[in-house]
């Protein structure tokens, strides 16, 4: 499997595809920082976290880092795996390395991992660009709770990003046709980006709480509730709160601790999707039959 | 002859959809010769190479390569069995050096190894000056043979070719024969799989003719000949000087010969066994000058044609 893992990587790093997504995330971490070199000034309150500001400030026009992020990586997962198996299919290589003295799965886990670890690497430069810049921009040095908080975050990223890529890899699992894989990933995304969350919900949902329950069948909301709740710390709750237990709130930031305790079952939630979408196309993919025609 | 069998299917049966695409097919192939799968389109050749290979599972029956079985310990075979597809790919951003070296990753041989074999595959096949280019840049004729060093690469000790000329130019063609030919002194057992009648002839020592799944028939190239076409019996062909009816009476007395026709000055004798030598000394006996004497060959498309249009 390592093999495989390497020779994967060493493709995705020199194809093109890879290129113009670095220089995507390149563009976004440029952007986000412009907003947060826009808007900085008036978001740093008493409640202090100046660094965490640096992600989550939006400028006049442009909208945060954070933003950007959850908007992107999506892109990236779907990129990086919606070509997985059916490419090497038509080209009739899965043939040829099957014939090999290799296990079937280590083809798919080694597709995976390959892609789960591009990822990461081009998560991990993004935020290690805007934390460097910013840094010279605000002059503010990070706590260590705000670099355990990042830490955090980016490993949201990173379980965010390995559904999308275990769900395109499925769609490459199921779909001989490389362009029907690519764009039933990219309607999954459209329809839980925008259709489900800006209108599906907000239209059948008659309370407020089966509005937030509703929301929380997309992956993107979860993911953008645990980002809140990591890097906005004074962000108390993710339910409903009544007029009368806010009176009693204290308007400091939560520790890192209750932070984790309200973001758990996003992070299960996440974890679960992505590994069911990753078992699914696994068992597929075992049983398929390999021969083309 | 207490020949090794590596190659070996009892009842083997697949199906597709219901439709059965080999049937009980029950095959044998002996070590270090060339075997030619022949059949028509859909016979049930590629599935019978997938199962054997274990990237297919058959519906009943049993598979075995070196005594390994096929569908539970595909790894064991797939260490021994090399696998040229109909349709053979390779990764086009690679060149053709690093997608063997690939391969040879996957069998775990060492780099100095491989580096090695990879070099005298390349050399073998006749693609060395080009192995630093892109495989996508390559000609189908130039895949091919990348396909077959491809196979070649982790010496494997069967191989399963499924179609190795296509696309070849006839320089190709008689290179990649050659080689093929070669495989079995180096303790390669070669099962080929063909439409071209006449490279299967001419590289092949038994052959078996399948169609709609089922083995029709299965043996040796000259004894398949003449079990179809001369009912088990030599021809032999005698072209002498002059035309000679006291000829014909001479060699009808040899025993073992059953009939004996002339046409002007050639003899078309039928025997029951290689009688050559006997009518030699006949016909110099009878001081009639010899020009020429044959044993006709089959070809293997005769032989073919009478099978498949009987199966």
């Amino acid at each position: 499997m390592i093999t495989i893992l390497r020779k994967e990587l060493a493709d995705y790093f020199t194809s093109i595809r890879c290129l113009i997504l670095f220089l995507l995330v390149l563009l976004a971490s440029a952007a986000g920082l412009y907003a947060a070199h826009q808007g900085i000034r008036g978001a740093v309150t008493e409640t202090g976290f100046a660094f965490l500001k640096l992600f989550t400030t939006s400028g006049e026009v442009i909208p945060a880092l954070v933003s950007f992020i959850a908007l992107f990586v999506p892109i990236i997962g779907i990129a990086l795996g919606f070509d997985a198996i059916n490419s090497e299919r038509s080209s009739g290589t899965l043939n040829r390395i099957l014939s090999q003295p290799v296990y079937r799965d280590s083809v798919i886990n080694g597709k995976f991992l390959a892609g789960v670890i591009t990822l990461s690497i081009m998560m991990l430069a993004t935020m290690l660009i805007v934390s460097g810049y910013g840094l010279r921009m605000i002059g503010v040095a990070p706590t260590a709770e705000e670099i355990i908080r990042l830490f955090i975050y980016l490993i949201f990223t990173i379980i965010y990003g390995a559904f999308w890529i275990s769900l395109a890899i499925l769609f490459s699992v199921l779909f001989r046709s490389i362009a029907v894989s690519l764009l039933s990933s990219i309607a999954i995304w459209l329809f839980f980006g925008f259709f489900y969350t800006l209108m599906i919900v907000p239209a059948v949902a008659k309370s407020v709480e089966m509005y937030l329950m509703l929301l929380r069948f997309s992956p993107g909301a979860l993911f953008e509730e645990a980002t809140m709740v990591m890097l906005l710390p004074q962000w108390r709750g993710l339910g409903i709160l009544t007029s009368g237990e806010i009176a009693y709130m204290l308007p400091n930031p939560l520790p890192l601790s209750q932070s984790m305790l309200i973001i758990w079952p996003q992070l299960t939630t996440l974890i679960g999707l992505a590994a069911v979408c990753f078992a699914v196309s696994y068992i597929v993919f075992m049983r398929q039959e390999i021969r083309t025609t | 002859m207490g020949k090794r069998i590596v190659v070996e299917t009892q009842d083997l049966t697949k199906k597709y959809d219901g439709v059965t695409v080999v049937d009980h097919l029950n095959l044998h192939i002996t070590e270090n010769e060339v075997f030619g799968l022949l059949g028509p389109n859909g016979a049930g050749k590629t599935t019978t190479i997938l199962m054997l290979l274990g990237l297919t599972e058959p519906a009943s029956g049993t598979a075995r390569v070196y005594g390994f079985n096929s569908t539970r310990e595909p790894l064991k075979v797939k260490r021994l069995a090399g696998y040229l597809p109909e349709k053979v790919g390779f990764y086009d951003n690679l060149t053709a050096r690093e997608n063997l070296k690939f391969i040879a990753q996957l069998n775990n041989i060492s780099d100095a190894e491989s580096h090695r074999r990879i070099e005298q595959v390349l050399e073998a096949v006749g693609i060395a000056e080009v192995a630093d280019i892109a495989a996508g840049k390559f000609s189908r004729g130039m895949k091919q043979r990348l396909g077959i060093a491809d196979v070649l690469v982790k010496k494997p000790k069967v191989v399963f070719l499924d179609e190795p000329t296509a696309g070849l130019d006839p320089e190709g063609i008689n290179q990649i024969l050659d080689l093929i030919a070669n495989l079995p002194q180096m303790g390669t057992t070669v099962v080929l799989c063909s439409h071209r009648l006449y490279e299967v002839q001419r590289v092949c020592h038994s052959i078996g003719i399948l169609s709609k799944g089922r083995m029709v028939v299965e043996g040796s190239l000259d004894q398949l000949g003449r079990e179809a076409l001369a009912g088990g019996r030599y021809r032999i062909e005698v072209e002498t000087a002059q035309p000679s009816p006291q000829l014909v009476d001479v060699i009808n007395k040899i025993s073992g010969v059953r009939k004996v026709e002339a046409k002007g000055s050639l003899l078309q004798i039928s025997t029951d066994s290689d009688l050559r030598a006997e009518i030699v000394k006949a016909v110099v006996e009878s001081n009639i000058p010899l020009i020429q004497m044959k044993v006709q060959e089959f070809s293997l498309d005769d032989i073919y044609m009478k099978y498949f249009h009987e199966g």
